[in-house]
């Protein structure tokens, strides 16, 4: 039996209380790329109440993405964003999930995030991040974005850190690990470094913006 | 002196642009910020570093 809206609402607020709980359901926060990094934040995000989610890839769920990405191998083949959208209503059925199953470019950000107050930078291509943060921090100074750089290999978790670089711009992740540079992407340490973003979006939203 | 990535430089009249042609980062792959301002990639040339100035060069590797 799936629970109520009210009863999935009262055992969040039993957590976390009435006011941060209210902060987190108003929240509307955009995830940009759903593979290692976005499909873990985006999950995490759902179950801590976040109350709408803009959910965007272009991709498809492929074999080689189940050793870290949240899909399950019958997904394979569907879009990203439809997969995600399955799994995600499975946890939180009353979450709110726009998708897009486009590129993000520097034509369709703005349309794409315009209703997110925080924006989750999750790609995997470097171009393609540099873009991203080049173009926020240029052109969307209202929003807060949360980005992530270097999490491949086996090297300690503990080496992945949030950093505050100015008043709206977290970057999350060791900063070195590439994942070009030999040792891919190892489930453990992608889910680590999407915690970091996971973690410091909640921690916005509540209105703690520190690293 | 100026702070680059937390290290003090002695970089104070150079331009973003001349400053990092003397680095190993690659233009597609960063994000400058100058005293927590992101600098725009069209503004690298006229952008001229002061002596106090506070930079992070946030160079993006792969993986996600």
């Amino acid at each position: 039996m799936i629970p109520t809206e009210k009863e999935m609402n009262d055992a969040l607020e039993e957590r976390v209380g009435k006011d941060n709980l209210q902060k987190l359901k108003s929240a509307t926060v955009a995830v940009l790329g759903l593979g290692g990094l976005g499909s873990n934040v985006s999950i995490a995000l759902a179950r801590a109440g976040v109350g709408k989610l803009i959910l965007a890839d272009f991709d498809k769920v492929d074999i080689t993405n189940l050793n870290r990405q949240q899909y399950k191998a019958a997904q394979i083949g569907m879009t990203k964003t439809a997969a995600i959208f399955e799994n995600l209503k499975e946890i939180a059925p009353y979450l709110e999930i726009t998708t897009y199953a486009e590129r993000i470019t520097e034509e369709n950000i703005e349309r794409i995030c315009k209703d997110a107050d925080i924006i989750c930078e999750a790609f995997d291509d470097p171009e393609a991040k540099a873009m991203l943060v080049n173009h926020v921090l240029e052109n969307m100074p209202d929003k807060y974005l949360v980005a992530a750089s270097g999490m491949a290999g086996f090297k300690s978790a503990n080496l992945i850190k949030t950093r505050k670089l100015s008043p709206k711009f977290f970057i999350c992740g060791d900063g070195i690990s590439d994942v070009n540079d030999g040792i891919g992407l190892v489930s453990s340490r992608v889910m680590a470094c999407a915690a970091h973003e996971a973690h410091m979006i909640v921690r916005i939203i509540i209105g703690e913006d520190n690293e | 002196m100026v702070k680059v990535n937390g290290k003090e430089l002695d970089i104070a009249g150079m331009t973003i642009s001349g400053y990092l042609k003397t680095t190993a980062y690659d233009l597609k792959y960063i994000a400058v910020e100058k005293n927590t301002m992101i600098v725009p990639k069209a503004k690298y040339d006229e952008t001229v570093i002061e002596d106090g100035d506070v930079l992070e060069i946030v160079s993006f590797v792969g993986g996600g």
